[in-house]
């Protein structure tokens, strides 16, 4: 079963869409293993941002000119594919952000500043992302709300039943990641938000780290809201989304104002546009977002079932080596994960391990990943981070598992 | 491997394992909490003046070895001095790790804390070796807490 698994995902093949693996760092192959901070960008997604710049640059939905028309083409069949991608019911329903932060920050001041009044409660998890966390801390604050935190366990699993007993009818929303960016745990997305359902309470999912790795259909979990960032999934950096559901954001207030998303302005008053142009004020990162389109694209163009697939068993492989090896501790082992392999090594500072690791080309991140509440549930101040891609091979696994014993024979 | 050994030399490594001055000074005239966000370091460094000169210098809290190999020394280079040699002391080791002093060709006072010099080739590690002295600067100034971001 395995062998064949292997056989169907051609690694070598996909690795050479992406120019930037095959460089050397400090004298070593580039072994990449920080995909959860940010992915890798393939040659055919520069291609079309460099085509974009290149011969279409213009402001969108503003001039009557050709080359305006045409970027706005570009930017709109971007957004085009990206309900295609997430099975959003119609396009207008995702609207363009810098990434999973200002989606999440979207959502949290728009729909707070019309829904969270004093005395209501917003829900979030123990093992958010600080970006899952803060917004809603600030709403919260502003509004006179308080914040419960869904616990979990010593796997880093959410503890479901503590889950159902905080929803109540004082709740106004569940912040909740779809897979940990500290842990990699897997969330039970679809049965969370059915749970919060029953209450009419909507839910906004962080999928920053859940979308770069297996396929999602937004209506078929039934999200409310659902952020993402386009440079986690092989598109360039100031490109994400947020999809909301249309009866939420009709509702909503605009986040930010000014030009490109009103219907008409007076000294005495504005009327908005509808969305997703209500939500997009001033101009946005048009090439970011066309470079979005194609990424989708180039992962319309791989089997991502199989890609998917291949990363399941990465991890589990990546996860046997370095549990083999004496003093080193996996953080994070819940039942069913996605991409993330954190751990420490008895003694030795996560940041003394980074550095260690990208002397031997390997990158990793080192650190809290913006989850200290993580940090402190596991009573470690960091740790080090594997996070894998469906272009890393068994053998830059190898190489990890080799480069850890290393530290721990520098630190002996 | 030769600037990986550069970084993590036998003596830093020996601090990092067996740091020295790590304790509290429970009656200290001074201390101050210093953090390194980035990596969720955190250290506390504790002072007891007598007049102008460090009579007894200490820490403790979490960080790399870097850091802490950096925080014992520190603590060990000192201890005894007054006020404004150790002014001197944090101005020439910042220097020297941001690449303003060169320990071996100009004129210093910094001894054993040349080991440092080997953070220059890493741009990251910079902050991990300079938070205990930016730590003890701000106990030193009365300021209690300081943040090397």
């Amino acid at each position: 079963m395995k062998a064949a698994k292997e056989m169907t995902w051609d690694v070598e093949k996909v690795r050479k869409d992406f120019p930037v693996l095959s460089q050397t760092v400090n004298g070593k192959p580039l072994v990449y293993l920080d995909n959860g901070a940010s992915s890798q960008v393939p040659k055919s997604v520069i291609d079309r941002t460099s085509k974009y710049l290149s011969e279409e640059h213009s402001n969108i939905h503003r001039g009557v000119h050709y080359l305006s028309q045409h970027a706005t083409t570009a930017y709109e069949a971007a957004r085009e594919k990206v309900k295609r991608f997430i099975n959003a019911r119609e396009a207008a329903e995702c609207i363009f952000v810098r990434g999973t932060t200002e989606g999440i920050n979207l959502v949290a001041r728009s729909y707070g500043k019309k829904f969270i009044n004093a005395g209501d409660e917003i829900i979030v998890s123990a093992m958010e992302h600080h970006s899952n966390i803060i917004p809603w801390q600030q709403i919260a604050e502003e509004r006179g709300a308080t914040l419960r935190v869904i616990p979990m366990n010593g796997r880093g699993e959410l503890i479901i039943d503590e889950y159902e007993n905080l929803l109540s009818e004082r709740t106004r929303v569940v912040a909740v990641a779809h897979v940990s960016n500290s842990l990699g745990t897997v969330n039970p997305l679809k049965e969370m938000i059915a749970t919060a359902h029953k209450y009419g309470v909507p839910v906004c999912v962080d999928a920053a780290q859940s979308v770069p790795h297996f396929p999602v259909d937004v209506q078929d979990l039934d999200a409310d809201f659902f952020a993402f960032s386009g440079h986690k999934m092989f598109a360039p950096t100031g490109s994400g989304i947020v999809y909301g559901k249309r009866e939420w954001l009709d509702q909503m207030p605009p986040y930010q104002t000014g030009g490109g998303m009103i219907r008409s302005v007076s000294f005495a008053k504005t009327t908005f546009a509808p969305i997703p142009e209500k939500f997009e004020a001033g101009t946005p990162a048009i090439a970011a977002g066309i470079g979005l389109g194609a990424a989708i694209d180039y992962i319309n163009s791989i089997d991502f079932s199989e890609a998917a697939a291949y990363e399941r068993e990465l991890l589990e492989y990546a996860t046997a080596r370095l549990a083999d090896i004496p003093g080193v501790e996996i953080i994070g082992t819940a039942a069913h994960k996605a991409s993330v392999l954190s751990f420490t090594i008895e003694n030795v500072h996560p940041h003394d391990i980074g550095t260690i690791l990208d002397q031997q080309g390997i990158a990793v991140r080192a650190g809290h990943h913006c989850a200290q509440p993580v940090m402190e549930h596991f009573c470690v101040p960091a740790t080090a981070r594997a996070s894998f891609a469906f272009y890393n091979t068994r053998a830059e696994v190898d190489k990890l598992a080799d480069a850890v014993q290393k530290v721990i024979e520098v630190f002996a | 491997m030769s600037d990986l050994n550069e970084l993590y030399q036998e003596t830093i490594l020996e601090h990092n394992k067996n740091p020295r001055n790590f304790r509290e000074i429970e009656d200290a005239d001074k201390k101050a909490l210093g953090n390194n966000p980035l990596c969720g370091d955190a250290l506390q460094v504790y002072l007891k003046l007598d007049g102008d000169i460090v009579k007894d210098v200490a820490f403790k809290g979490s960080g790399c070895a870097i850091s802490k190999a950096s925080a014992s020394m520190m603590t060990q280079t000192v201890k005894g001095k007054t006020r404004d040699e150790v002014q001197i002391l944090f101005d020439e080791f910042h220097k020297m790790v941001t690449g303003e002093l060169n320990a071996e060709t100009d004129e210093n006072h910094l001894g054993k804390l040349k080991i440092f010099a080997g953070v220059l080739e890493f741009p990251a590690r910079v902050k991990c070796a300079s938070l205990s002295w930016h730590t003890l600067s701000a106990a030193l100034q009365g300021d209690d807490s300081v943040s090397t971001e």
